[in-house]
């Protein structure tokens, strides 16, 4: 055991000296810290309508400008992190959940269960997966809930391929055969053995997910089908700038910039957490 | 090679099953079931006409019943008619949007499979180089960029700011007067900025596929004796190389159908485009649930289809697939 210790200071090592990887870590904390602090980065309320001061461009009192209704672009968009993370997190959760418990159950204990379970994420990954959101939510009210269930219970099956995978080689190791000898039921098999072995994949599916997550529900609120005003987030911003495109360029260039630097801190992170894991897989 | 196709035709029978149940449980599961949602809303349905409609529609027996002809209905594209005032079949409005948002993608396919290529070989060859850090950084940026976003600073920037290019629908107002070659142009122009942005999406991924498929290739033995043939590197990396690095595009192609009809529900919205994208989007937000469903199944009929043509494509550009 001292084994895993050391390969997992190895692993943050090798991590924190991936200067990019440092940075999307960086960007992440720093997304985490507006969040928890909103006050702390915005003066203005996010929902207090100025109707002298609509559409203003950039300036002191404003520094991001002014929206159609006269909010305060800046405190929209740092109130909108919250909204961003929230989803990201929670649906992530949900479909790393739900994957993992398909892929250990299809891969641990393979024959008819595994066949019934992956013929069935065949025919969930035939759907375009933005089509599928968009029909479950005409069914449901757009809500910042159903969003992350629907994003969440829409994305699992790429998780459970990959878990499904890493248990079939992982359940044939010689380690699991002694757990096994030595009476090791298969639920103990599978959360002490199996699943540790499986985290690393994982971790990188998840942190790569947050990223589509965000992007996602971004792209509803966007269509008007997310995040609904007057709660603000970075994708329900953009409506506003579409709508005032002709006159407000700030309203649509700065929330586009959080969601891509954002975006771009995951999926930083994800990578070097996978480099780390495996420095075979270096660069490519 | 045909005993080949016949197998894989044979295994998409199952999904395509799938399919039908997956959308019917859906349909089942709409509040107030598949007619709630048309008449609800009116207050001239009584119960009694409900009961009729429910009848007409064969509500009212076993759900394996319902299934039966709920599939037989699909095998001939039968979708029922939508719920919005004109009433027309699913089926007939779903056949006048799919050109246009076909063409875009087919276009925005090639834009891809233009610009990714040379891209990722490139960047594989010159390892480390300038470009290759250049083009790796301009990867992982297009991986953040939100599609829709970068829409709308392209119509600030093109449409707005420049007024060079149209920012929405597909033809000018005059488009009727044109002669023949300005109602290409005309089109053309109003084509720009969408097949960019929906080929954007699959740039990045595409390039850096790419760009790790010849990685690995070029580290393959018999890269080795080309080289050590004295061949030119030329004809090493282009004839050798490349060729056998693109195998595997072609299946990356088939596979991004979902993505690219996903996408065109955003741009052919932003950019006000009547195709497929924009009628699922209205029928998403009037809740008109036989179009939804008609939609979401030929979108998952479309995808099949991608999948089938990637892996005969790649079996017919690869012998030992086919073998295996």
């Amino acid at each position: 055991m001292n084994g895993s210790r050391v390969m997992g200071r190895d692993f943050a090592h090798r991590l924190l000296r991936n200067r990019l990887a440092a940075a999307g870590g960086a960007v992440i904390l720093f997304f985490f810290l507006v969040s928890a602090l909103p006050g702390l980065f915005a003066s203005h309320e996010p929902n207090r309508i100025d109707i002298v001061n609509i559409l203003r461009p950039p300036s002191a009192a404003h520094p991001l400008g002014t929206d159609d209704l006269g909010r305060d672009v800046l405190a929209r968009v740092v109130h909108g992190a919250r909204v961003s993370l929230k989803v990201g997190f929670v649906a992530v959760g949900i479909a790393t959940a739900l994957g993992l418990l398909v892929g250990l159950l299809s891969g641990f204990y393979g024959g008819w269960v595994d066949a019934v379970l992956m013929r069935f994420v065949d025919m969930m990954l035939c759907f375009p997966t933005f089509f599928l959101i968009l029909s479950v939510i005409a069914f449901l009210e757009p809500s910042i809930w159903n969003i992350m269930a629907v994003i969440g219970l829409t994305g699992w099956m790429g998780v459970a391929r990959l878990v499904r995978a890493e248990t079939l080689s992982i359940k044939e190791r010689d380690f699991v055969a002694a757990a096994r000898a030595q009476g090791a039921g298969d639920a103990r098999i599978i959360f002490r053995h199996v699943l540790p072995n499986t985290l690393a994949p994982i971790l990188v599916a998840a942190t790569l997910g947050v990223a589509g997550a965000i992007l996602t529900e971004s792209a509803l609120s966007f269509l008007g089908i997310g995040v609904q005003p007057p709660t603000p987030s970075w994708g329900n911003i953009l409506t506003a700038g579409k709508d005032n495109i002709e006159y407000a360029w700030w309203l649509s260039l700065f929330p586009g910039l959080a969601i891509l630097v954002t975006v771009l801190g995951y999926n930083l992170l994800g990578e070097g957490i996978r480099d780390a894991a495996d420095p075979r897989l270096k660069g490519r | 090679m045909l005993r080949y196709i016949a197998r894989r035709l044979l295994l998409t029978v199952p999904l395509l099953v799938g399919i039908s149940l997956i959308s019917f449980l859906m349909m089942h599961m709409a509040p107030g079931g598949p007619i709630g949602a048309g008449t609800d809303m009116n207050p001239k349905a009584t119960a009694e006409s409900r009961a009729r409609l429910q009848a007409y529609y064969g509500l009212d027996q076993p759900l394996h019943v319902q299934y039966g002809r709920w599939l037989g209905r699909m095998a001939t594209l039968d979708f029922g008619d939508s719920f919005s005032p004109d009433g027309r079949p699913v089926a007939e409005k779903i056949k006048e949007r799919i050109p246009i948002t076909l063409t875009i993608n087919v276009l925005s396919m090639g834009l891809i499979f233009l610009v990714a290529v040379p891209v990722g070989v490139y960047s594989a060859v010159r390892r480390g180089s300038l470009f290759d850090r250049i083009s790796t950084v301009a990867v992982f940026t297009g991986f953040a960029i939100p599609t829709f976003w970068l829409a709308l600073l392209m119509m600030i920037l093109f449409g707005v700011k420049l007024g060079w290019l149209p920012i929405s629908g597909i033809s000018s107002m005059d488009f009727d007067s044109l002669g023949t070659l300005g109602k290409i142009a005309d089109r053309g122009r109003h084509l720009v900025l969408p097949v960019l942005l929906a080929g954007f999406g699959g740039l990045a991924g595409m390039s850096r596929y790419m760009r790790s498929n010849m990685l690995e290739v070029i580290r393959q033995d018999y890269i080795a004796t080309a080289r050590a043939k004295g061949l030119p590197e030329r004809t090493v990396v282009f004839r050798h190389a490349m060729r056998n690095a693109l195998l595997p595009v072609i299946t990356i192609l088939g596979l991004s159908v979902p993505d690219l009809l996903g996408g065109s529900v955003i741009f052919e919205t932003i950019f006000a485009i009547p195709g497929m994208g924009q009628l699922f989007y209205q029928g998403v937000m009037s809740r008109d649930y036989p179009l939804i469903m008609g939609i979401l199944t030929i979108g998952a009929f479309l995808t099949l289809l991608g999948n089938l043509l990637a892996d005969v494509g790649y079996a017919l550009a690869d012998p030992r697939i086919r073998q295996g």
